[in-house]
């Protein structure tokens, strides 16, 4: 018989150790899966994690992985922040996107403008189209109590529509012979988003997804807004004693993490992506939901998870591409990962003991 | 030996670096009422674990009705006669009555029947209980019936009551005790578990004390007094409070025309409460909790900040500000509540530190958290207050209840308040660290501040307090200089005579020098 056994205190080793076990976990699973599927186990498992980064092709992978991490990293630290004091923001991906419609319309409505000062600008509108999409949902709740798991989750939908919309009607390219998408923003220097060093793949978006990480890390770890933050979410009524506004706090971190998820969109639609079209978001949003989960809703951990979460994309990519392994496995792949994250999770705060007695 | 109903013979029970119990031996005769008494952490709990089949003796053995007895779980326990109520009550809010003591039964017969069973029973012991009601709409003393009502469908031969009285109001004590003595002549057996000595002084026919796991006495608690029964589980003569002469100083905090709506759905609200306290004093409110004991020290702290006008510190309306604000002004609190409230249980005593230190200690000049001034004050508190724990690292819900409390209490004594407000200060914690959270009240005090303790111990407050006043249905009564009150008097006070003026005061001798705040 097994039996879990509380632990007086969360036990901080387990805490850092269940994410390792998690992808081992999801290794082995994972590679018996695509044994299953009739892939040699060790060699899917090495096109994923080894390929992209150290096989034969890598130069070319090895810049892809910073441009998937940017955004992953970026949206998970703001989301980090508010998972922490309680409050759910589950619609990450809709706030990235109206943030790159945001930017987007701006460097489209002043075409074909030329200034140094158009890029940052957007950049302004990319982080406040993202914090008016969280807002809603946080004035929603602070208004009239409604859930905001809810609300944000379908605003997605709201914004997906208003994508479509925007990528079929005001934003199409007028030169785009009837084609659906708005104007290349990497051919228009003024908005471009580019590479900063060549063959990295890093640009501004990582930049900021690094300055994001490292401003989570002063908020949460050393000031005392951090501090009460994670007090609300650890005990709501010891932060209304300890002074902590819970209204401010949920428009506060629902503003936070819609603004960085608006402004990675905005730095993927001027950068990687370059278009509005209706089929611009790639689910950085939900991902990133895993990503602060992975890493443990702390910032460092966040940046180690994004990098993880981006090579497992890429990996998976790889593996399409030489293995012939079919996307839904891939994606299945990525969703064992937060599976066997959570089930592990438990370790942090029981043990267990095997045998009889009680 | 076979009119015994119980014999509980050398029972040990030994946890990872405690012994809970050693070599533990009474006796338990049919239709007795046997206190068991003990500070936190004698072994009561797991005693009592032991009996009901929650937990497995290392060693020694039980009879029941002279036949070995040794339930390996609850179930065995209940079949065999033995009954228990928890202190924490464990109900479904959301059903009803019957439903919820069906949940708790082997072979639950059809609702109706059952609602008829509980009608009976309910009647049969003055136990006045509605089957169909939900949970969610009643108190905790009409919950504990139900609790007590499923195990008596049980016909218990042994019934375990744990801190029974805790939750009730004085007339639920009277109807609990009624339907106690009503099963003790009808040949049910109760152990009763306690901290109010005074109570168990009344009911019980017989006392077994334990102190850190072993049996050090038995006594009729009748022949005691309560002080001797206290120093009987402390195992030392009780300190008494140094309680130098005060002179009162100006009013510092003063309450007018309070209302306030109730926190909760069914808690109580509190009414046109009014009070003076001054420099130097300490104020005792008294009464039981649930009157809106909770409520009051919520406004006073800020987290439930009230109209203009009703709150005044040193002159200064305060009514609105938050509980920050406060704390910068040195109007500062302990809730009752530790775990979750006071502090945060799954944080560090470090930071638990920082929760209500970094207002008024430079622990976070500039919001940035200064870890090592923080660490430093953490441990100037675990020092101050003898708060035994392996250091500052350790996270709250590590530490043993009253070592939590002299921490949270140590926390607001050290950052020298004007105004210090207490609820329970000494709940759940043991003789001597309670002689100790007192001693320090009364230290702000002599040193000009002002303090309100708000607890439902009447022993403690007419020990340390300068002016007593009750809290009743959110209601304060006049606050009463304590010298000279006799118990009558605090009765009537805690029954609801409000208006208790010198003219209607049971005696005119102690009214007429009254020169509190009345």
């Amino acid at each position: 018989m097994i039996t879990l056994i509380k632990r007086p205190a969360p036990s901080a080793r387990w805490a850092w150790a269940t994410p390792l076990l998690a992808v081992l976990a999801t290794m082995i699973a994972g590679g018996l899966l695509f044994a299953a599927l009739g892939t040699d186990p060790f060699e899917a498992i090495r096109a994923i994690f080894w390929d992209p980064i150290l096989g034969p092709n890598a130069s070319y992978f090895r810049g892809q992985l910073l441009v998937k991490a940017a955004p992953l990293i970026l949206i998970a630290s703001g989301l980090a922040v508010g998972f922490r004091a309680g409050i759910w923001n589950i619609g990450a991906e809709g706030q990235y996107i109206v943030g790159a419609l945001s930017g987007a319309w701006l460097a489209l409505h002043l075409y074909p403008a030329e200034t140094v000062w158009l890029f940052p600008a957007m950049v302004v509108m990319g982080a406040l189209g993202g914090l008016v999409w969280g807002l809603i949902p946080a004035l929603l709740k602070v208004a009239f109590g409604v859930n905001e798991i809810l609300v944000s989750l379908m605003l997605v939908y709201v914004a997906e529509n208003l994508l479509a919309y925007m990528a079929f009607g005001p934003l199409k390219n007028p030169d785009g012979f009837g084609m659906p998408g708005s104007r290349n923003l990497q051919q228009y220097p003024s908005a471009h988003n580019p590479e900063l060093l060549a063959g990295t793949g890093a640009h501004w978006g990582v930049v900021a997804a690094l300055i994001a990480v490292i401003f989570t890390y002063i908020l949460m770890h050393r000031h005392i807004a951090g501090f009460r933050i994670r007090v609300a979410g650890e005990a709501p009524r010891a932060a209304r004693f300890a002074g902590v506004e819970p209204k401010r706090l949920v428009i506060f971190c629902l503003g936070l993490s819609g603004a960085f998820a608006g402004m990675a969109g905005l730095f993927e639609v001027a950068g990687p992506s370059g278009q509005v079209t209706d089929s611009f978001n790639a689910g950085y949003g939900f991902t990133a939901i895993i990503v602060a989960f992975l890493g443990r809703l702390h910032p460092v951990g966040v940046l180690l998870a994004g990098l993880l979460m981006a090579l497992t994309y890429i990996g998976g990519d790889v593996a399409q591409l030489m293995l012939q392994l079919p996307p839904a496995a891939i994606q299945v792949f990525q969703g064992m990962l937060l599976f066997f994250l959570l089930g592990f999770d438990v370790l942090t705060n029981y043990r267990i003991r095997f045998g009889r007695r009680a | 030996m076979s009119d015994t109903l119980l014999t509980i013979d050398g029972l040990t029970k030994a946890y990872p670096g405690v012994v809970a119990n050693s070599d533990v031996s009474f006796d338990i005769m049919p239709g007795e009422i046997h206190a068991l008494l003990g500070e936190n952490g004698a072994g009561k709990s797991t005693l009592v674990k032991m009996i009901y089949g929650l937990v497995k003796p290392d060693s020694g053995q039980m009879h029941l009705h002279g036949n070995p007895f040794a339930p390996p779980e609850p179930r065995a326990a209940r079949s065999a006669g033995v009954a228990m109520v928890f202190q924490h009550f464990s109900l479904f809010d959301a059903l009803s009555v019957a439903e919820n003591v069906a949940l708790g039964m082997e072979n639950p017969p059809g609702l109706r029947q059952l609602a008829r069973k509980i009608r009976e029973i309910s009647t049969q012991y003055g136990l006045p209980l509605d089957p169909a009601r939900r949970v969610a709409d009643l108190s905790a003393g009409e919950r504990q019936r139900v609790e007590i009502v499923r195990c008596l469908l049980q016909d218990p031969k042994l019934l375990i009551m744990d801190e029974p009285t805790s939750v009730l109001t004085p007339q639920e004590v009277e109807i609990l005790f009624r339907t106690l003595r009503q099963l003790s002549a009808e040949g049910t057996a109760i152990l009763y578990i306690s901290h109010k000595l005074e109570e168990i002084r009344s009911i019980c026919k017989r006392a077994t004390i334990l102190r850190g796991g072993k049996i050090v006495g038995s006594c009729r608690p009748r022949d005691k007094s309560a002080r001797e029964l206290a120093e009987m589980m402390v195992g030392a003569e009780l300190k008494l409070t140094d309680r130098a002469e005060r002179r009162l100083g100006d009013v510092v905090l003063s309450v007018t025309g309070l209302d306030l709506a109730p926190l909760s759905q069914f808690g109580p609200s509190l009414k046109d409460v009014s009070l003076n306290l001054h420099k130097g004093e300490v104020l005792g409110i008294g009464g039981v909790a649930g009157n809106g004991q909770e409520e009051l020290l919520a406004t006073l702290s800020g987290e439930r900040p009230s109209a203009s006008g009703t709150v005044t510190f040193n002159g200064r309306d305060i009514s609105t500000l938050a509980p920050n604000a406060r704390r910068r002004l040195g109007v500062l609190t302990a809730p009752e509540e530790r775990l979750g409230h006071a502090a945060v249980p799954a944080m560090s005593l470090t930071d638990n530190t920082l929760l209500t230190g970094c207002v008024r200690q430079p622990l976070a000049p500039h919001g940035f958290v200064d870890t090592r001034a923080t660490k430093a004050f953490a441990e100037k508190i675990i020092g101050a207050f003898d708060v035994r724990t392996p250091g500052p690292q350790v996270a709250a819900q590590a530490l043993s209840g009253g070592n939590l409390q002299k921490f949270v209490i140590g926390r607001e004594v050290l950052q020298q308040p004007d105004v210090l407000v207490v609820n329970q200060p000494t709940w759940g914690v043991d003789a001597a660290a309670a002689a100790a959270i007192r001693q320090s009240l009364l230290d702000v005090a002599a040193r000009g501040g002002a303090v309100i303790v708000i607890s439902q111990d009447l022993d403690e407050l007419m020990e340390i307090s300068d002016h007593f006043a009750a809290l009743n249905e959110g209601r304060l009564s006049v606050p009463h200089k304590t010298d000279g009150l006799s118990i009558e008097d605090i009765g009537l006070m805690l029954g609801g005579a409000h208006g208790m003026t010198p003219a209607d005061a049971p005696h005119g001798t102690h009214a007429a020098h009254d020169g509190g705040p009345a």
